[in-house]
């Protein structure tokens, strides 16, 4: 019921959806985010629109992290630039359009600039030179106050947009629905980069850059790609992160900020879009439910509330559990209860393991 | 002319001298194999010829075009393909994923017309799609395409390692021991696909291989090399009677 029997062009391979099934489900999906504000209350929109604006910034980690295959551990370094750049811009009465086209722009050209001297390492290495360039914001935030307000940061105005103002929380809808527009013109994107020879390149590195180099691939200026990608994307994010909560300082875009980005996408499932999504998802809910949780257990008499950093602590272990089950993430999750329904009565248990794999080729260098 | 030429080249892994000043001519057409005892350097040479390594001195020519002065990524696109020989596919993808990204040489379009998925870009991947089935059938690989190459036995993995080499439409095929790890009837198997790229495809081919049953099924011609240096040169059978490469391969005998 859910696949096409028989593939009769190669266009069945090519296209974005796999059929018409496959289309409808995510037809549905998009009505369903479109009724939304209608399903939910206004509290509930404006938690959607953040699960969007972190799975936007998870996307742009997600294809530099989970495609390419390079760690980055400083992301929101370029949530900032985006955030800053843009705020600047509108402040100084540029229209909300192009603000925004110049600060993702601004974000992937600083990518590409830093990511020559960065790529050069690679692991931890990678990891360390990231996390460096992440805390290098934080006083950079402070230092370059023409640009950032210096130590008291910048409001976001409302947004101007077809006539109307937009506003987080005057009219929380639109501001969903511009959310949604965005996140799907990104995923679409990103969608038709995968299944073009760029996204292919990307992937090639992250498995093997020897194999990539050797089938043609020109490795330093895939990854530098990559990298200006996913900081554009990330830096989009940060222009949006902006306009959600409001007014940005240099404590807006801590060193953490950046970890929990890439925990959202590792915890999502590396390696796939939906990952990002489902990952956003846990980062916006998990420490509601926490807190939910607490009051609930304060009702009955237990207090936890007096355990500082306790909320950390659970989000932590919950993330390590799932790690341990499910290395490939909520993604991989999904995947086996799809296809648990998929094959019904049919699904075994060792379905998904891993199958054994063969001696690589020795490093060359 | 010949298509390949290296002259006189030579690798040093700090004191080490791999490779000693090997000179060898590949002509278009010929499958030449090179043999050697285990660290002869055999693998080495391949790795300097798909400029992975950066030879001491010596010179490398590949249908005129000065192979020094390309980079590594380079190297498939003026038409030389290789396979390693550990296998160097993509475990987490399909056959025909792994056979798509070895179109990578051919593509002509940009990221951002990717990114927009213009109708060229959809008239491309039909045509690598094209060619990749092409090298399906040439290779019998149909009942693997959708296949992950993690669960593949490791004789189909190293038919699928020739096929992504052979998608990329080369002129000459470097294969770094095709039938390391194969059963007999995968060797035959083997040997015949070698036979049928040199006939049906024109392809040259420059292999490395230890199996000599096969080596003196599919060569034209055979270099042996020893510790770096080359020992002789000539068609399979006068190689395996070369009296210097008995000696090297079986132990010197030494008549004092």
């Amino acid at each position: 019921m859910s696949k096409p029997r028989f593939k009769t062009s190669y266009d069945a391979d090519i296209d974005r959806f796999q059929g018409s099934w496959h289309r409808a489900q995510y037809l549905i999906l998009i009505l369903l985010a479109l009724l939304a504000p209608w399903l939910l209350g206004s509290y509930y929109v404006g938690e959607l629109s953040s699960v969007l604006v972190w799975s936007m910034a998870g996307m742009g980690v997600m294809l530099l992290v989970g495609h390419t295959g390079q760690v980055s551990l400083g992301h929101a370094a370029f949530m900032a630039i985006g955030a800053f750049v843009h705020l600047a811009l509108m402040l100084r009465g540029w229209h909300f359009v192009p603000a925004l086209m110049v600060a993702t722009l601004a974000s992937g050209v600083s990518g590409a600039l830093l990511a020559r001297p960065i790529l050069r390492l690679s692991g931890i290495y990678l990891a360390i030179a990231t996390l460096a360039l992440g805390i290098l914001v934080e006083d950079l935030a402070i230092v370059a106050e023409p640009v950032t307000g210096g130590v008291r940061g910048l409001v976001a105005p409302p947004i101007e947009l077809f006539g109307m103002t937009i506003d987080r929380h005057g009219t929380p809808v639109a501001f969903y629905y511009l959310c949604l527009a965005l996140v799907v013109l990104v995923t679409l994107a990103y969608a038709n980069l995968l299944r073009s020879p760029t996204g292919r390149a990307f992937i090639a590195v992250r498995d093997s850059e020897i194999s990539a180099r050797a089938l043609g691939v020109n490795v330093i200026r895939t990854k530098t790609l990559a990298f200006a990608l996913s900081c554009a994307i990330t830096g989009l994010a940060g222009a949006l992160y902006a306009h959600l909560v409001q007014a940005v300082n240099f404590e807006s875009f801590l060193v953490i900020i950046s970890i929990a980005l890439l925990l959202q996408v590792i915890v999502g499932g590396l390696g796939s879009i939906h990952g990002a999504f489902f990952g956003a998802v846990v980062i916006v809910v998990l420490p509601q439910g926490i807190a939910i949780g607490r009051d609930v257990l304060a009702d009955v008499g237990i207090r936890v509330a007096a355990f500082p950093g306790l909320d950390m602590a659970v989000f932590a272990l919950i993330i390590i559990v799932l790690m341990v089950l499910e290395p490939r993430g909520l993604y991989g999750v999904w995947l086996r209860v799809r296809t648990w329904f998929e094959l019904f009565p049919l699904y075994r248990k060792g379905l998904f393991r891993r199958a054994r794999s063969y001696l690589k080729t020795e490093r060359l260098k | 002319m010949s298509l390949l030429e290296v002259a006189d080249v030579s690798l040093s892994f700090g004191g080490i001298r791999a490779i000693d000043g090997v000179s060898f001519s590949v002509e278009p057409g010929e499958v030449f194999t090179i043999v050697g005892p285990n660290g002869a350097g055999k693998s080495s040479l391949f790795n300097l010829v798909s400029r992975f390594y950066q030879p001491a001195d010596g010179s490398m020519h590949f249908d005129g075009h000065d192979l020094l002065a390309c980079q590594p990524h380079e190297v498939i696109g003026l038409g030389i393909a290789r396979t390693f020989q550990n296998i160097e596919l993509f475990d987490h993808a399909t056959v025909l994923d792994n056979l798509l990204i070895g179109r990578h040489s051919r593509r002509r379009t940009r990221w951002f017309e990717d990114v927009l998925f213009l109708p060229r870009v959809r008239r491309e991947e039909r045509a690598h799609r094209r060619q990749v089935e092409e090298v399906i059938d040439f290779l019998e690989l149909a009942a693997y395409r959708d296949r992950m190459i993690q669960g593949l036995p490791y004789g189909v993995r190293k038919v699928v390692e020739i096929a992504q080499a052979l998608v990329s439409q080369p002129r000459l095929l470097l294969l770094d021991e095709p039938a390391a790890g194969l059963s007999v009837e995968e060797t035959e198997n083997m040997a015949w696909w070698i036979e049928d790229m040199q006939k049906d495809l024109g392809l040259t081919i420059v292999m490395v291989e230890h199996d000599m049953g096969l080596v003196s099924q599919v060569s034209d011609r055979v270099l042996a090399i020893a510790e770096g240096r080359p020992l002789a040169e000539g068609t399979p059978a006068e190689i395996q009677a070369h009296p210097e490469v008995v000696r090297a391969w079986l132990g010197g005998v030494d008549k004092a």
